[in-house]
């Protein structure tokens, strides 16, 4: 496969690991490294890269699926406005299955809502085009990778006066995240491997509050193989060498500056405030909701539903899971009650949720 | 343009007709009874029975149709399980308003591919349904086979140490499915690997009539269904390189983009065999020497270690789990 095998070559991956072990040994201390995107958790677990890596370099995932970091009580309102008569509440795959405390959204289309799976906004607008009648509203979840094409969408909708389709962003930021996890001090972390596809939006440069603020290096990875073992040498480089920075290890996607299209498409649309993250807690500055000139698109703005502040499901660890203070596996639930086909919480069900990612790829022992 | 009427399973005139100028003439069945009658060596004793339904969608896919995916599905069903394959049933079920012309097809691929895997198709029946009722059109097959003396294939004979084959490129019938039904917007050379494999395993065994211990079809849930079944039958775990894997670059590449994995990715025309270690050589030769197995491959062996666990070495040299794939990849695709 042209453009992937060069990424996943097996010699390649030895030189830099052997490099990788070398730089840990003279250090001799405890290297702790937090991969922030879920994509990079399954990247890693699926590819082995942890078995291979020395002994005092440890990985952890962060909070980097956005389908995981959705509140409950987020949950419930998208499942209180899809019961709304005449309303088509479109949404991504991984969201149908998420539990909450009144069931899934998959439940509640088995209980007479509309809820329809689209692979972009996109695709929700167009189902409101062809149903003038009904009234459709997104549920948009994801980071800045998503977040452009969302905004997209909205504009798209005002153009072509399409008034029956709205919004209901639960967008999220994800520095604001990183910052949270290092103020909160649970984890003791030594770098960062940055997210490729947000850093492709927001640029590498966003993230220079890293070395700046707390002496954290951040290195911003793909999702081959050799994209991350790139990351984690440039990293371990940085930390034993004392001298934290960024650095891009995914330069034929990532840009100092970042996609400015994109930026500038989010800055018409959206604006930065506090949102609430399971397992986070609210954190400001760290949400997209719809800016007040489009306050007729904002589904919570137009449809009001109260919900009562819901609760993790009990037992559920992916909070913790989240924060990277604990592997999945250290969740009593992990593959007892909790698998991908009876999932207890997110991390469970989504493509992206590290549980998943755990069960899937796990180590024989 | 003709097309299927309510009339057509009535049991009246029409019916009549279809039956005589349709599946008779195709299937070379010569009188017209309430039941066929069928021999073989009475002297084996044993027959293998087996039955399949196919609701395949689209009905005609790159490298096959539901036509042949019904003769193919049920032959191999019976091959794997060590029988020959001897006699078919088919059982149709036809929506109002499909054409005529598409049935014919669909039965006219039927008799080819049961004439190339040597059975015959000897019963058979039809029903029509409300237009909506089914998807154009739905197939039941049965066959029966005869089975050779002593000991039978089975998941319980794999023992630590075995060698475990595959007969070609993983992936291919899934793929060339998905890749019609998406409407992907780019050109696909994937075909379906649908074919009898009676043959094939006919090879096999005689070249090493002992040393096989286990086959499967690995349909749904591809080639890592399959081995966990046996893994938890037998109580042994497996391990599977993943450099030793055969799998076609367009498969690799599609798969690569849609995010599946190719080992959990259906085949129409691919064996699964467990084979004693020191029949391994033996057997991987006997599968290339037949047309359909010239990429056969060891692709991994039975452990003591992890019992019920399958297991991937990857390129890298890591080690994973392979889990049972959990739902469908992909519904519909047989």
């Amino acid at each position: 496969m042209k453009y992937v095998d060069e990424f996943r070559d097996p010699a390649a991956a030895r030189r830099l690991l052997a490099r990788i072990e070398r730089r840990c040994a003279q250090y001799g201390k405890e290297i702790r490294l937090m991969e922030f995107c879920g994509g990079h958790t399954h990247a890693i677990l699926k590819f082995g890269l942890r078995q291979l890596l020395p002994a005092n370099l440890r990985l952890s995932s962060g909070p980097g699926c956005p389908v995981c970091v959705t509140s409950a009580t987020d949950l419930e309102r998208a499942i209180a406005l899809a019961r709304i008569p005449d309303v088509i509440l479109a949404t991504f795959g991984d969201m149908m299955r998420v539990p909450g405390s009144s069931g899934s959204l998959q439940d509640a289309r088995a209980a007479g809502a509309d809820v329809r799976v689209v692979y972009s906004a996109l695709d929700a607008l167009a189902l409101a085009r062809r149903a003038p009648e009904r009234l459709v509203i997104f549920l948009g979840v994801g980071f800045e990778t998503t977040a452009p094409t969302v905004a997209a969408a909205v504009l798209r909708a005002e153009a072509g006066g399409i008034d029956n389709f709205y919004l209901f962003s639960v967008h999220k930021l994800t520095p604001p995240a990183t910052r949270a996890i290092l103020d909160a001090g649970e984890v003791h972390l030594d770098g960062i491997i940055g997210p490729g596809h947000v850093t492709t939006i927001i640029g590498a440069d966003a993230w220079q509050f890293l070395p700046r603020d707390y002496g954290v290096p951040c290195a911003v990875a793909g999702f081959e193989p050799l994209d991350i073992l790139r990351a984690v040498d440039e990293l371990v480089a940085m930390v034993v060498e004392g001298r934290p920075g960024v650095s891009n290890a995914y330069g034929r996607s990532v840009r100092a500056g970042g996609n400015r299209v994109a930026q500038d498409v989010m800055e018409r649309v959206f604006v930065v405030g506090e949102a609430e993250w399971r397992g986070l807690g609210v954190i400001p500055d760290s949400g997209l909701r719809l800016r007040d000139h489009l306050a007729h698109r904002d589904a919570l703005r137009i449809f009001a539903v109260t919900v009562a502040p819901a609760a993790d499901p009990p037992g559920c660890r992916c909070g913790e899971v989240l924060r990277g203070a604990i592997e999945p596996p250290a969740c009593p639930l992990f593959g007892r009650g909790c698998t991908p086909r009876t999932p207890v919480g997110p991390c469970m069900v989504s493509g992206e949720g590290a549980c998943a990612a755990h069960y899937r790829y796990g180590v024989a022992t | 343009m003709k097309q299927v009427l309510i009339a057509h399973g009535s049991g009246g005139q029409l019916a009549h007709e279809l039956i005589a100028n349709l599946f008779a003439r195709a299937f070379d069945i010569a009188e017209l009874n309430d039941a066929a009658e069928v021999t073989f060596d009475t002297s084996l004793r044993r027959l293998a029975f087996t039955t399949d339904s196919y609701v395949i969608s689209p009905l005609f896919f790159p490298g096959g149709d539901i036509g042949r995916l019904a003769v193919c599905g049920t032959v191999n069903d019976l091959a794997v399980s060590g029988a020959r394959p001897l006699y078919l049933s088919a059982g149709f079920i036809l929506e109002e308003g499909l054409s005529l012309e598409t049935l014919e097809r669909v039965v006219a691929s039927m008799a080819a591919t049961a004439r190339a895997a040597g059975v015959r198709i000897v019963t058979g029946d039809t029903k029509v349904v409300n237009r909506g009722a089914a998807d154009g059109l739905f197939i039941n097959t049965a066959g029966v086979g005869v089975l050779p003396p002593g000991s039978l294939p089975t998941p319980g004979r794999i023992r630590p140490g075995d060698r475990i084959l595959v007969s070609g490129t993983l992936g291919d019938h899934g793929m060339a499915v998905m890749m019609q039904r998406e409407g992907m917007a780019f050109d696909s050379s994937l075909t379906s690997d649908c074919a009898p494999l009676n043959e094939l395993i006919a090879g096999l065994l005689a070249a090493c009539p002992e040393g096989v211990h286990c086959m499967r079809d690995p349909t749904r849930g591809g080639l890592i269904a399959t081995l966990n079944e046996w893994a938890a039958t037998a109580g042994v775990g497996i391990e599977v390189e993943e450099t030793s894997i055969p799998l076609r670059e367009e498969v690799r590449g599609a798969c690569e983009m849609l995010g599946l994995d190719p080992l959990y990715v259906a085949n129409e025309g691919k064996v699964v065999v467990a084979v004693a270690q020191e029949a391994a050589g033996v057997a991987l030769a006997a599968l290339r020497a037949h047309p359909l197995g010239r990429a056969a491959a060891i692709v991994g062996r039975a452990t003591v270690d992890h019992p019920g666990l399958v297991t991937l070495r990857t390129e890298l040299g890591a080690q994973r789990v392979l889990q049972m794939p959990v739902g469908e990849q992909l519904p519909r695709i047989c």
